[in-house]
């Protein structure tokens, strides 16, 4: 099958952003740290794009920068993800009292505000990736399993899921291979999407204190730093955004993607 | 009328003495400051006020657990609408001179031990009462005994007794304090009827204006009050002070003509700003300070020579450029600057030296492992950039200085004065006294720094009481060296105050003691149709 | 008893044990978060012996668990108490701003959610082809910016550019719903940009996801134009994972808008409870949290209900 022309633009925008981000040491122009330059600077020859709140380079920013959000977004939305499907899953196949009790559970972390339980979490516990990824991931998980049960749901009322039982398959054997291919569609959008929300979820910690370490600084970061010459149109604070719309647009094309192949490996007609 | 104060008021008529040591000085001799006020009358109003129509300010640093009780008031915006329906007896304002508010005249014993403040006769209060030296007694007894809730608690320890009789009231202290009049300024102060014991929240007072809705950390709304008694302030009908937070929104609200008076522009912005026909940018340097701040008694930072290397790895002038974008001036270690009398400008600036800091740090002998300096967004506007600022310049002279970055949640109580090392930020004071037994004197609650030297604190008592303004310069020029070379403080900047106004608004006054002409500024400004 | 109103029933009881469990995971958070109220209030200025006073007249001193119960003890009578910060009433602050909360957030809904479905739908209709590719484009542009961008983006264009609205949209008692609806435009916008294509995109994958089945076929090789078949026959059974997302994106409109709040200035629950979390004023935030967690587990009790209605084969168990 020929890959659409969306998805391959999809594609080597994701992997140039990783690609970025795995070498950061060899091609940015300037350390990470190093204010070079005067405040907010228009893109120039030296500065290509331009510089920040005190003078540091954004071209190099936003590339060290790409490490940290790449790298937290991607494990805690994967976290998230397993975690959230698993159970989600779960709930639906075994019904019942695991059902009511997984779901009354996410409701109640569901129901007290994130905010304190983020400061309560990174107040007791010490700050760092591992404790911020976990924390994200959990706090989102919760979101995914709502949505993998109630698309299980529906799943398992189904003839196939049906006859799957009473021949006696175990519950892993359905989850995996009867209830995971139907679910993929909504899951695989849902992904994107909770990527995407990783990345403005670091930002939003990182606002009160609680997220990445400087010199570091995510993108969502980065945008917080400069926002206050957003109005003044500097560029010191578009860049970042429009950095973190571009990701977004890309992984949002590979998942596309990978749901219209999803759906034509079911047999469907959408290849 | 003695030889002395002839020569004091002719000085003074030549412009060669500020008001305030003026005051301070007549004060001292006996004579009442409202007599040494008449002399030194500001010139006449340039322009003529307009009175009627609303006047709104938006401020910063409102929030919806705010309570209308002064004792209470640790921010930004009560301290606004506090302003606005109270009244202090004395006002700091221009030049830092002291204005008379519900104190007419105030007179001391000749050593300062002995203050007495003439009431002002018929304020009403907005509920239609008298205001009387027995609520000033009970006012400053609810703020100040040892039952004491408040937050100027600690400025007046030194009364040992207060009395009203008649019009007079008198405090007593157990030792002369030259400067006391000032400390009547301050915003905790407002004289409430009955001391404000029964309902500290009632939100009456005698300003210009008095409350009509108050919905915390939204908006304060207020109309004139009829029968204020100085017919210099309170133009406008009804006048507004709307919380807005967002930096963003209020520079825009400014613009849009949504507010009138605006506190704290972003000092990046304000050049961009003031490219608007509609806006003026008003801007006036006072005593406020961000520092990074060291305890003297934790380790490594006991080590004057450690204290040393930092000092000279700052970069100061960077900091002014890019942190404050200019709109400030450079500090020197200490937290006096030209803002407060009796400053001694002949102290040499300190400057990045990164060779120096270098050779203090190996004197020091520090083993090398990473310093940590603390931070939150909130210690001050730009505080994580400052210290990555301070980061950079630091490494470059080969100290180990690491940012770590502190939640806003919980700075004030887990971080500032328990972490060695920290950044924080200082609103000053009207006089250099009480900014030292604020935070450098050793047995002070506020020492952060953790600075101990008797010496100092021996100093600093003496000056107190000194009447001889040449003696008591020279006094605290000696306290000053001593905190810039053996300190805990890194004062790197005081920050200016960045205020917009539509240029519609008349009547404003540059006044660096506070935000918005001290508070002041709707009780002072009209709109000009 | 019908099934459905069993299951109601029984999920509404047990929402109530979860509210109590949510107050008690509350108090606990408060009180493992460092600092005090005393402290908190009189913040840099605070000596040691005001300190003291306050906490004192601020009953801070009795055990945290009893200051709990009792708590609960009056709140379970409908007594909400006063604020520990201003000692203003806690039930009249909150019934105030959380009128204005659901103002915005219905204003938000009701523009967003029927816009993202019929997008969703145009979007699978097309699958593939410009207007679908259009419709993702923009809709992933405005949900990557964060929350502040797309407000300071709006403020700049609707407020200085063209002065269509004003920058802060505080609303209070007294104005008329014209006025206030006037106040809100800005925030309104935002939040629609936001959950948008949240919204938007799960309706496509869903409806794409049913349209594989072997019905759909049936129904196209009756003639149908594509819009009939996903209108009647794929939109019905897809709407389990639509709404259980509508219903996440309206949780959010109601508890988790408190960034466009402070940008806005508005004055609803979320700034309300991030206030008070941030002075530890306890009674306020319980009561706070309960009711945004009373939302939650209102509106996921509605999704399942839906869920399963729309659901021939669920609404008929075996």
């Amino acid at each position: 099958m020929k890959m659409p022309l969306s998805a391959l633009i999809g594609i080597v925008a994701t992997s140039a952003f990783v690609l970025a981000a795995i070498f950061a040491q060899w091609i940015a122009p300037y350390p990470i740290d190093a204010a070079a330059g005067k405040v907010w600077e228009a893109p120039s020859e030296q500065f290509w794009l331009g510089t920040d709140t005190i003078g540091r380079d954004i071209l190099s920013r936003l590339i060290y920068g790409g490490q940290i959000t790449i790298f937290v977004a991607l494990a805690s939305s994967l976290l998230s993800f397993s975690l959230g499907a698993f159970f989600g899953f779960m709930a639906a196949v075994r019904g019942g009292w695991v059902d009511l009790f997984l779901s009354r559970l996410v409701d109640l972390m569901m129901a007290v505000p994130a905010l304190i339980v983020a400061l309560v979490v990174l107040s007791v516990l010490p700050l760092n990736l591992l404790v911020l990824i976990l924390l994200m991931g959990i706090l989102d998980s919760t979101r995914v399993f709502r949505l993998s049960r109630a698309v299980a749901t529906d799943i398992t009322v189904m003839d196939y899921v049906e006859a799957a039982r009473l021949r006696g398959e175990r519950q892993g054997w359905i989850i995996f291979r009867e209830i995971l291919p139907n679910a993929l569609s909504p899951l695989v959008a849902e992904f994107g999407l909770r990527f995407i929300f990783a990345v403005l979820f670091i930002s939003t910690l990182s606002f009160l204190g609680l997220g990445i370490q400087p010199p570091l600084s995510d993108w969502g970061g980065m945008v917080r730093e400069n926002k206050d010459g957003l109005v003044y149109g500097k560029a010191a604070a578009m860049m970042p955004a429009a950095a973190i719309a571009v990701l977004a647009i890309s992984v949002n094309l590979v998942a596309d993607w990978v749901l219209s192949r999803t759906a034509s490996l079911k047999g469907g007609r959408g290849g | 009328m003695s030889t002395e104060l002839n020569q004091i008021l002719a000085q003074a008529a030549k412009g060669k003495m500020n008001r305030r040591d003026f005051v301070g000085r007549a004060g001292a001799l006996g004579v009442s400051a409202a007599l040494a006020g008449a002399v030194l009358t500001n010139p006449a109003r340039a322009a003529e006020p307009v009175r009627g129509g609303v006047l709104r300010a938006g401020v910063a640093g409102g929030q919806s657990t705010d309570s209308l009780d002064p004792a209470l008031a640790a921010s930004d915006s009560p301290f606004m609408i506090n302003s606005t329906w109270g009244e202090t007896l004395v006002d700091v304002e221009l030049n830092g001179t002291l204005g008379m508010r519900v104190a007419e005249e105030i007179s001391s014993s000749a050593d300062a031990t002995q203050w007495m403040f003439k009431i002002r006769q018929g304020v009403e209060y907005h509920n239609g009462a008298t205001l009387t030296a027995q609520d000033v007694v009970a006012t400053l007894r609810r703020h100040t005994d040892d039952a004491s809730q408040s937050g100027a608690q600690g400025i007046v320890k030194g009364i040992t007794d207060m009395k009203a009789a008649g019009d007079m009231v008198t405090l007593t202290l157990n030792a002369g304090n030259a400067d006391l009049p000032f400390l009547m300024a301050d915003y905790h102060l407002m004289i409430q009827p009955g001391g404000g014991v029964d309902n500290p929240q009632a939100g009456i007072g005698s300003g210009a204006y008095k409350i009509v809705s108050n919905e915390p950390g939204v908006r304060a709304a207020f109309e004139k009050h009829a029968n204020y008694w100085d017919a210099n302030r309170g133009f406008a009908d009804q006048v507004e002070i709307l919380s807005i937070n967002d930096n963003t929104a209020r520079t825009a609200a400014l613009q849009a003509g949504q507010i009138h008076l605006m506190a704290s522009v972003d000092p990046k912005i304000a050049e961009l700003l003031a490219g608007n026909a509609d806006v003026v940018i008003e801007r006036s340097s006072g005593p406020g300070h961000y520092v990074f701040i060291m305890q003297c008694t934790q380790k490594p930072f006991d080590n004057n020579d450690l204290r040393m290397a930092l000092k000279l790895a700052v970069n100061r002038q960077e900091l002014v450029d890019k942190i404050l974008g200019g709109m400030g001036s450079r500090g020197n270690d200490f937290p006096i600057n030209a803002a407060y009398p009796l400053f001694d400008d002949s102290i040499a600036q300190r400057e990045y030296d990164a060779a120096a800091a270098a050779e203090f740090y190996q004197k020091s002998g520090h083993d090398g492992s990473p310093l940590l300096l603390q931070v939150a967004p909130g210690a001050f506007p730009g505080a994580v950039e400052a210290a990555q600022l301070f980061q950079a310049s630091a490494n470059a002279a080969g100290i180990p200085l690491q940012v770590k970055l502190e939640p806003d949640d919980g700075y004030w109580s887990n971080v500032w004065n328990v972490a060695p090392f920290c950044a924080s930020y200082w609103g000053g004071r009207p006089v250099q006294d009480q900014m030292y037994s604020t935070a450098y004197l050793s047995t002070a609650d506020w020492n952060d720094t953790k600075f101990i030297d008797p010496h100092f604190d021996d100093l600093m008592i003496r000056a107190r009481g000194e009447l001889d303004q040449v003696k008591r310069k020279a006094m605290y020029s000696e306290m000053a060296h001593i905190l810039r070379d053996t300190g805990g403080l890194i004062c790197p900047m005081f920050n200016d105050w960045v205020e917009g106004r539509r240029a519609e608004v008349g009547g404003w006054i540059p006044n660096p003691a506070g935000s918005l002409m001290n508070g002041k500024a709707l009780s002072m400004c009209w709109l000009n149709a | 008893m019908h099934p459905i109103l069993k299951l109601v029933v029984q999920r509404v009881a047990l929402g109530l044990l979860l509210l109590l469990a949510v107050s008690f995971v509350l108090f606990l958070g408060v009180e493992m978060l460092p600092g005090d109220t005393a402290q908190a209030i009189l913040g840099q200025r605070a000596t040691p012996v005001a300190l003291a006073n306050l906490r004192e007249a601020l009953g801070l001193n009795e055990p945290a668990l009893t200051r709990y119960l009792k708590w609960l003890f009056h709140a379970l009578q409908g007594d909400l108490g006063v604020a520990l910060t201003n000692g203003k009433d806690i039930a009249q602050a909150i019934g105030q701003r959380f009128g204005n909360t659901l103002f915005l957030a219905t204003s938000a809904g009701v523009i967003a959610v029927p816009l993202a479905i019929m997008l969703g739908l145009i979007a699978a209709r097309y699958n593939g082809r410009w207007p679908d590719k259009l419709i993702s484009g923009v809709t992933l542009a405005t949900i990557s910016l964060p929350e502040f961008v797309a407000a300071y983006f709006m403020i700049f264009l609707l407020t200085q550019v063209v002065p269509l609205f004003q920058p802060v949209a505080m609303v209070f008692p007294g104005m008329s719903f014209w006025q206030k609806l006037h106040a809100v435009a800005l925030p309104v916008i935002v939040l629609v940009m936001v959950v948008l294509a949240h919204m938007m995109r799960m309706t496509r994958a869903a409806i794409l996801n049913v349209m594989q089945s072997a019905y759909i076929e049936t129904a196209e090789l009756k003639g149908l134009t594509p819009m009939q078949v996903i209108w009647r026959h794929a939109l019905p059974n897809a709407v389990a994972p639509i709404i259980s997302v509508v219903v996440i994106n309206l949780a959010y409109l109601v508890v988790g808008v408190v960034v466009v709040e402070v940008v806005f200035s508005y004055n609803a629950l979320g700034q309300y409870l991030v206030d008070h979390v941030a002075k530890r004023d306890l009674p306020v935030v319980q009561a706070v949290g309960i009711l945004f967690a009373a939302v939650y587990i209102g509106l996921n009790i509605l999704a399942d209900v839906i869920g399963i209605v729309a659901n021939p084969r669920l609404r008929h168990p075996k």
